[in-house]
Parts: C-alpha cells; structure tokens; sequence
C-alpha cells in the first residue's frame, strides 16, 4: 500500500506560513540552532549520508556538491534558490513557498552557515507574484526573529535574503541563465564548464539548490542524514514531492518516499483515471520528461531503478494520459512549448523545434510520409547532440519516446487515420 | 501617463531600486503593474534607459525576452488560458472556447471597454485544478460556462 510520509510537507495547511511563531512551535528552526554548534564539515557529512539528490530535475547529489564547493579554495559567496519552477505539471516549490516558506529559508541559512556566506537570493518566476507578500512577509518575520539578518541568534554569523521575480521564461529555470537573470539581464544560459561553484553570480563562486533541495536540509540536520536516508532506498534517500495532473483522480502534490511504484502513486495515491478511461501513457518530469506506457508502471521511484528503466525522475512531475487523447496531438503541444521557450541562442533548438512541429502538423494532417519519420528521428537526434544548453538537449525526449512506444500510431497517421479522433486529417481531403 | 507624470513614476520605482541596473526586470515589473494597461510603452523604456544610464537596446531586449512583458496595450484584467500539456490534456481548448465565447473576443484580442484581453499561457503551476486559467495573479480552475460568466461579473464590478 503507498504510504505518504511527511518529512517537508508537514507543515503545510497546518501553520500560518512564513509565522516564526508558528513554525517555531512545529518544531522549525531546531535544525538551524543545531546546526550553528556543529562543525560546517559535519553538516555537508550528513547532507552526504542523506543521499539527498537535487530536486530542481538533473539529481546532482547535494553532499557531493557542498563538498566539493568547500574544497576549492574560493568558497561560494552567494547562496541562491531556483524557484523557477517552469517545468509543466510541476508546482510543489509553490507548495512551499506558499504554505512554508520558512522551511526554505532555514535550509538556505544553514547552507550560508556552512560557508558562510553573508548574501543570499531567492529567485521565483513572475508566474507566481501572487505569493509576493508571503515570501517578504516570512522574510521579515525571520529577521525580526534574529533567524535571519545580522548576528543570527546572537553570534557573529550574518545572512541577508533578497527576493528576485522572472518575469515569464522557462530557461531561466537553467541554474547559468537563473544568473543572468538575477543580474537584469535576458536568461540566456552560459557555456559551462567553469561551474557555478567556481564562477556563478557576479562572476563568484555560487551555491545553487532547488526550493525543495534546501527545504530537506533543516530534517537532515535535526534528524541526522541517515534517518533522512532510511525513508528512501539505497540510491535515493528520504522522499520526493510528487505532483500529479494530466487524467488522474487526485491531482496534487504528495510526499512519498523514495522506492514506492509508479502504479501505486497512480492508483492508489492518485486514484487512477475518471471517467471509465483507460491510461494511455504517462510522462514523468514535465515536458522535457519521458513517455512510458503501462509495462513500466511497476518501476519503483528511485533514481537508480528509474535509470535502469531508461526514465528519469526530472522535477517530479507526473503527467497521466488517457485514450481520449492522440499522441501526435500531445506532441504538437509539448512542441509548442519548446518554441515559445526557446531563448534563440543556438540553432539546433531555435530551428529545431520549429521543424520538428511542421512535422507533426503534418502527420496530425494525414499529409506525412514515411520520409517524415526519418526526418524527425534525425532533427530530434541533431538536437540532442549539439544544442547549447539542457533546453534543447531534452525538447525531444518525449517525442523520442512516443516513436519508441507507439510507433503503430505514427504510422496509422501516415495512412490518414487518428484512433482517438483528435486530428482532423484536413490535408488528407484536399489531395 | 503623461510626459511629466511618467518621469515621475519612472524615477520614484528606479528609486526604490537604488537606481540599480541589475534590478532592471524588477524595475519593469513594477512599471508595467503601475502602467494601468499592463505594458511598457516605448516612452516608458526611454525613460528607463535614460534614468538608468543604459543603452535603449538593453532595456528593450529585456522587455522583449520576458514573456510577461508587453509592448502593447492590455485590458485591465489579462486572462491566460495555460495550454501546456496538463491542461492541454484536461481540455483547456473547451476553456478558451468557453472565454471566447462568454466575452465575445478571440484569443488574443482585447474586449472593446479595455477590460479583458485573452491570451494562452504556458503552465503556471495551476495543473491541480486543470484547465487552469489566470487572471492577472489569481489561478481559478475546475471551470464551467456558469463559473466564468460569475468570475467575469465579479471582474467587471471591481
Ligand atoms: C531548461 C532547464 C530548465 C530548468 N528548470 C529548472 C527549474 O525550474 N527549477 C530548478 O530547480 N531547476 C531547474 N533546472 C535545473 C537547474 O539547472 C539546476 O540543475 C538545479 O536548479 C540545481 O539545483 P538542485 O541540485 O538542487 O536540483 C532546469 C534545467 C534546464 C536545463
Ligand atoms: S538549447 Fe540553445 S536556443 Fe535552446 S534554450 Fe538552450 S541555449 Fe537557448
């Protein structure tokens, strides 16, 4: 049976957000005043021992990565937090930033405290203004507290957070285009290497994490890492935020712990599919995510075991499709999407995307050949290989997908014929 | 905004910034929100450079990136219909539809009082209450034909 275990969800729907009161009597900040009597060198071993993997999509392990910024012989000077979330279907960094903001702000202050760093940023996308007041508000409330600003808790370690809007763009959700963005300029990503551990913003080495990557460290801290890891499996310690959408019951988001089966969150958690329909596909990450079908439905979240399968867990996001819908149809959205985000720098993916839609727009038309279909597999796999940033590389992951597992439905376009009745065929008409 | 007027504004939330060019996005934001018709006029964008010492084409490749940004006039109230994949595939077409048809305009028009303009909109995180629509900085979800003939009366009397 899935369980739902709340580790970095408990709070929300239960406190006021961003009341220190509040999230004081819920037991926050425990992590922090630990913390601040440990040895930095101590806390990156147990964000080490936690497994913890970045939730922003591309699951770099966190311990590693503080570690290794420790190491060099600049040390980050500026701690900043992708709430970009831009990833369709995804909204669990809302979740926080809306129901426990200062859950994120404690885990960027224990991340200041590390390496004490005295300047910190959270950047949300100007999608969700709406929160605007909250996340000031939580601010304000943990400087008057003395958990944030000058001589935290009385000691010689200061931290000031400053809060920066997107203002609608997907790849600035690209931790090097974030930068730009936080700078005022037009998000478009820079060459990497060097990394943002040695060269980030205003040019200094940079500590980046998700919202919800920062959100586990004050458990992490209190708890110890290895509490934290037991929650999840071998390769992937303690829980995922899940968000389902798409053709599922219970849309929402859900704390699961790490190894539970992709059936059981669909089913059991998401009280699988209404209206007497039966799944098609599910995508998993958002739209730069992989399509699967049923015969994978029984992989366990994790890392490693989705890996194994040829998925990845990207930000979470779990996208269910039901027979209503046509795949070519769905493609042609994805497509769209990645046209109007591309930020234009490099051709592969400025082109690209743009080809690959006249190309879909074509077989929803009933008008494509099989000529179309190399085509696409070319174009697709062009992109992969020499697009400039993560945007481009991964545009097409679905669509290769699609052609992997419903091939049948590709060809039954070429010959004129849509199974869901979703494309009109209208170029088929005219000829 | 007139001419005097508009210097004012401009440089009261250029200000507000510390006269800072890193904070330009920001500065934008808060000129478009104030600028009454939800986007930045090309006075406005002169304005900024000048203030902020920048060169023209920097600031208007920054209002042009952002998606958020316009260049032309709105209504009051700019309702987005999201048509990424979660509501594409809960039917957001019937939404924009259902929009259309309630205020008589197409995707992207503007009603003729200024009021509304309809437009699409990539996913902003509403995909629980799939189709999902926003208006201005309010998600409203789960929509019927009753429901959004009452959420535009609401709009309309404010
Ligand atoms: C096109 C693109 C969009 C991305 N969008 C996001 C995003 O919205 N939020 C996020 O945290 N990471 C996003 N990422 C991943 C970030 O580049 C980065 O890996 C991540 O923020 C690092 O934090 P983490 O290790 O805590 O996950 C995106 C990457 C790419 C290539
Ligand atoms: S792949 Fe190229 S064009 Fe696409 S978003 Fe990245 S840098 Fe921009």
């Amino acid at each position: 049976m899935a369980k739902i275990v709340k580790l970095i969800s408990k709070n929300c729907g239960k406190i006021v957000p961003g009341s220190v009161e509040d999230y004081v009597k819920a037991g926050g900040y425990t992590g922090l005043r630990k913390a601040m009597k440990m040895d930095p060198q101590e806390i990156i071993e147990e964000v080490k021992k936690s497994n913890l993997m970045g939730r922003g999509g591309a699951g770099y392990p966190t311990g590693k990565k503080w570690e290794q910024a420790y190491a060099n012989p600049r040390r980050p000077e500026y701690v900043v937090c992708n709430g970009d979330e831009g990833e369709p279907g995804t909204y669990k960094d809302r979740l926080i930033l809306s129901q426990d903001p200062l859950r994120l702000i404690e885990g960027m202050t224990i991340a200041a405290y590390v390496f004490n760093i005295k300047e910190g940023y959270i950047y949300v996308r100007g999608e969700y203004l709406d929160l605007k007041d909250t996340i000031n508000d939580a601010i304000k409330n943990a400087e008057e507290a003395n958990y944030l600003g000058k001589n935290i808790l009385g000691s010689d370690f200061s931290f000031h957070i400053q809060v920066v809007w997107g203002a609608g763009a997907y790849v600035c959700g690209e931790n090097t285009a974030l930068l730009e963005s936080i700078e005022g300029k037009s998000g478009r990503p820079r060459k990497k290497p060097p990394f943002l551990t040695r060269v980030g913003l205003h040019q200094a080495p940079t500590l980046l994490q998700n919202v919800e990557t920062y959100s586990n460290i004050s458990y992490i801290v209190e708890h110890g890492g290895e509490k934290y890891h037991s929650y999840g499996t071998e390769y992937s310690g303690g829980t995922k935020l899940v968000c389902l959408s798409g053709n599922i019951a219970n849309k929402g988001v859900y704390e699961i712990p790490f190894g539970t089966p992709i059936r059981e969150i669909i089913y059991e958690i998401g009280g699988g599919i209404p209206g007497g329909r039966n799944l098609k596909f599910v995508q998993l990450g958002g739209s730069s995510g992989s399509c699967f079908k049923d015969e994978k439905l029984d992989t366990p979240m994790c890392y490693k075991a989705l890996k194994d399968a040829g998925l990845k867990l990207g930000s979470g996001a779990l996208l269910v499709i039901d027979d209503s819908n046509c795949v070519i149809d769905f493609l042609k959205c994805i497509t769209e999407f990645f046209i109007h985000e591309s930020c234009g720098k490099c051709t592969p993916c400025r082109e690209g995307n743009t080809r690959i839609f006249e190309l879909l727009d074509k077989l929803s038309k009933g008008i494509a050949g099989k000529e179309d279909m190399d085509r696409l597999c070319e174009i697709s796999d062009l992109m992969k290989k020499t697009s400039f940033c993560g945007l481009g590389q991964a545009a097409t992951t679905a669509l290769t997908d699609c052609i992997k597992y419903m091939k049948d439905e590709f060809l039954e376009h070429i010959e004129g014929y849509c199974r869901a009745g979703v494309c009109n065929m209208s170029g088929k008409e005219k000829i | 905004m007139n001419g005097t007027h508009l210097v004012t504004k401009v440089n009261s939330i250029i200000e507000k910034y510390n006269g800072s060019q890193e904070r330009l996005i920001q500065i934008l934001l808060d000129l478009q929100k104030e600028s009454g018709q939800n986007y930045l006029s090309e006075d406005c964008i002169k304005e900024v450079s000048r203030i902020l010492d920048m060169p023209i084409s920097k600031v208007f490749e920054v209002a042009t990136f952002y998606s958020m940004f316009n260049r032309e006039p709105k209504g009051k109230y700019i309702i987005e219909v999201c048509k990424s994949a979660p509501c594409h595939v809960t039917g957001s077409k019937n939404v924009s539809k259902m929009f259309e048809e309630a205020l008589n305009i197409k995707m992207g028009e503007t009603t003729s009082d200024n009021i509304f303009t309809l437009q699409y909109s990539s996913c902003f995180g509403g995909c629980d209450v799939s189709p999902a629509v926003k208006i201005n900085e309010k998600i409203y979800g789960n929509l019927t034909m009753e429901k959004i003939n009452e959420i535009i009366d609401m709009y309309r009397r404010k």
